[in-house]
């Protein structure tokens, strides 16, 4: 609590103190009017004063000159119980929606808790404290167990496991050793670290989520902007309402300035739109910051709106339903066991470090004795020939494409792959099997994809600058609907158009890709989503929505935070409109006493600021 | 022109949409939002005018909000 927040509640407990003496010698002594005065001024004696300056400066229609008017008026028509409870409840409810705001700005705080307060600069060999923003590139940094990573860089020296929570809410480690990368904002957990910097502060990762953090919430939701807007209308019609509740019927019905006085000053305490205006942009805070807690950036509020009517999600193929990297799909060998026919690809392509090369060996996985391998003639444009030994005799091999099998008047019975590239391997003339080598589908990819579908997401798009062939081949084993292929990266933007004109009214459309190239698509969808945010400064920029790790499927969290949110702010605006509307009604027709408008004004407050809270506390479904 | 100014001690959600809608009115500010939860006033405005526009979202927080403190990010 802050300072203001103890004075105040110490101000509120004597002043129930003394409401609640007031109450017992009220029926007893006729002195129950000073205890009752002394907790009116302890809880509210700044109420009027604000009014009273507000008025000044040209402010007439401020909460501060509402509850003034209406515990006077109710002290007025004698009601004194009634008027010290409307002021001692609305500074409770004040201090509690004060205390709730405090909270969850200060718990997103904590979460987005990765700014750098220094940098340990190495120069000319003495290593010295400085504010990051003084570094530059290619100065080399170090950074100690505990220490956060200040800058984007390279390790020049070390070892050391990196916590990532705070950028990608992966609560795993992550290992890192010389010659990688590392993100600032992530913490150094054990080795000491010799950095060289790749990026100023302002570029750095870190800066760039902060900035994106903190302005998230000036792009504001619809249902934000409505209950401004109606908010703006709603405290003069009841004022006005009040005007004329405390004028027309005592003329016209009858029963007393008194009865009349008394229901308008009630009106003035439901007329309040506190209670309105902070719980919605409360819940859209609190949405903002559960999907930042599953390392999900947004841009704004209405993103949120947004991703809650989701209908249509068009993904990029290479690089996000993808890992974009190649790696070894199929061993078909003609005879023998898959992991010999390996083998014998890993040992030809031992000196090659073509990328293709690279991933046999890496799904070979096992060291190499490099006396194993005779003479290698690398045959260009067909693949290579290697003597290599294998059961004390030597092999001649061929591994290669198509054309190198002709050459050797090899017969293959193994169809090419469509989708990568095939490696055949003939020894001598006699064929032994292919290798197919493709791009692989990311573990997470169907399970992202059922989650969208299950929260009704109506059709899901694959784009590629691929063979549209084998785009199918991938989409039909995730079970996505279209495929459409040859695209150009400028044909990917007529074609999210032409797939934005085909959605349904008032749903949605997400694009999602990895940030490279895709900036004007993800311009053009209603949310672009941004995978891989770490290390890419341009997915930060082009998206409105990015995740921060290489998952797909953080957007289905994305979706169900924004549903929740969604209900959440929905059910604040029917409840508190509805409660204070029933409050006017009944006030109005005499059923109900200043202390339903109490609860019109600070209870529906307190409710629908708990509810709110809500939105924060969102766990993903394992 | 992009101006980012934080109002700190801004506490009351309602205050902070009048402050906006009257910073919007400004005649030279281009678009303006005020977030109540970040406390954050951004306000895009007309080049050469910072100074003059600044002064003048001042003066409309102090008639509104005069506790919060009107702090100039960038």
């Amino acid at each position: 609590m802050t300072k203001k927040q103890k004075k105040m509640v110490i101000r509120l407990a004597v002043s129930a103190i003394f409401f609640i003496s007031a109450i017992i010698i009220e029926g007893t002594s006729s002195l129950a009017w000073i205890p009752f005065l002394a907790a009116y001024l302890f809880a509210g004696y700044d109420i009027p004063m604000k009014a009273v300056r507000n008025i000044r400066h040209g402010q007439v229609f401020d909460e501060n000159f509402l509850m003034t008017v209406a515990t006077i008026g109710a002290i007025f028509v004698g009601s004194l119980e009634e008027a010290v409870a409307v002021m001692l409840f609305y500074q409770v409810g004040e201090l509690f929606s004060d205390y709730a705001v405090n909270r969850s700005r200060r718990s997103i705080q904590e979460l987005m808790d990765i700014n750098p307060e220094y940098a340990n600069l190495v120069r000319d060999g003495v290593e010295e404290q400085v504010d990051p923003y003084e570094v530059e590139i290619g100065d080399t940094i170090i950074i100690r167990p505990g220490e956060k990573v200040p800058l984007d860089g390279v390790i020049r020296r070390g070892c050391s496991s990196l916590d990532t929570k705070a950028l990608t809410g992966e609560s795993m480690p992550v290992e890192v050793e010389e010659g990688q990368n590392v993100v600032s904002g992530s913490i150094n957990l054990s080795g000491v670290l010799e950095v060289e910097t790749t990026k100023l502060f302002d570029d750095s990762t870190v800066a760039k989520i902060l900035e994106l953090v903190e302005n998230a919430s000036s792009r504001k939701a619809k249902a934000e902007n409505f209950i401004t807007r109606f908010a703006r209308i709603y405290t003069p019609i009841v004022v006005g309402l009040a005007v004329l509740l405390a004028v027309l019927p005592p003329v016209f019905i009858g029963g007393g300035w008194g009865t009349w006085l008394y229901r308008a000053c009630s009106f003035l305490v439901v007329s309040c739109p506190c209670a309105l205006v902070i719980s919605v942009p409360l819940s859209f805070f609190g949405g903002l910051g559960a999907a930042s807690k599953h390392g999900i950036l947004m841009k704004g509020s209405n993103y949120l709106e947004a991703l809650s009517k989701l209908d249509t999600v068009v993904f990029d193929k290479t690089g996000t339903l993808t890992t974009g990297r190649f790696q070894v799909s199929e061993v078909a060998p003609v005879h023998g066991d898959r992991q010999t026919l390996l083998e014998l690809a890993a040992l030809g392509e031992y000196h090659s470090n073509h990328p293709i090369a690279l991933s046999v060996k890496e799904a070979y996985g096992k060291d190499i004795d490099p006396s194993r391998i005779g003479n290698v003639e690398e045959l260009s444009g067909h693949g290579v020939h290697a003597q290599v030994l294998v059961d004390g005799g030597w092999k001649e091999l061929y591994i290669g494409n198509q054309k190198l099998m002709d050459r050797q008047q090899v017969t293959i019975d193994t169809p090419a792959s469509i989708q990568g590239t095939t490696l055949y391997l003939a020894e001598g003339s006699r064929y032994l099997g292919a290798i197919v080598i493709s791009d692989t589908v990311r573990a997470d990819v169907p399970a992202a994809l059922k989650g969208l579908k299950e929260q009704g997401v109506r059709s899901l798009v694959m784009l590629t600058g691929d063979k549209e062939e084998v785009g199918r081949l991938v989409a039909d084993k995730l079970g996505i609907d279209q495929v459409y292929g040859n695209l150009l990266p400028g044909d990917k933007v007529e074609q999210v158009e032409k797939l934005l004109g085909r959605k349904s009214a008032g749903k949605t459309l997400a694009f999602v890709g990895d940030g490279i190239n895709d900036a004007p698509v993800l311009a053009r969808a209603d949310v672009g989503v941004a995978m891989g945010g770490i290390g890419s400064d341009a997915a930060v920029e082009a998206a409105d929505v990015v995740i921060m790790d290489d998952e797909p499927s953080k957007i289905v969290d994305a979706m169900q935070i924004a549903r929740k949110t969604m209900g959440i702010v929905q059910q604040n605006i029917v409840f508190a409109i509805g409660v204070k509307v029933l409050v006017l009604i009944l006030v109005g027709l005499g059923y109900a006493s200043m202390w339903a408008a109490v609860f019109g004004d600070v209870g529906v407050s307190v409710l629908a600021i708990l509810n709110a809270i809500r939105a924060l506390g969102y766990r993903r479904e394992k | 022109m992009k101006k980012i100014i934080k109002l700190e001690g801004l506490c009351c959600a309602n205050c902070a949409a009048k402050i906006e809608e009257g910073v919007k009115k400004l005649e030279g500010v281009k678009s303006a939002s005020l977030s109540f939860m970040t406390q954050r006033l951004i306000m895009e405005v007309e080049d050469g005018r910072e100074e003059e526009l600044m002064e003048a979202a001042r003066k409309i927080k102090d008639k509104i909000e005069p506790e919060a403190d009107f702090k100039v990010i960038r």
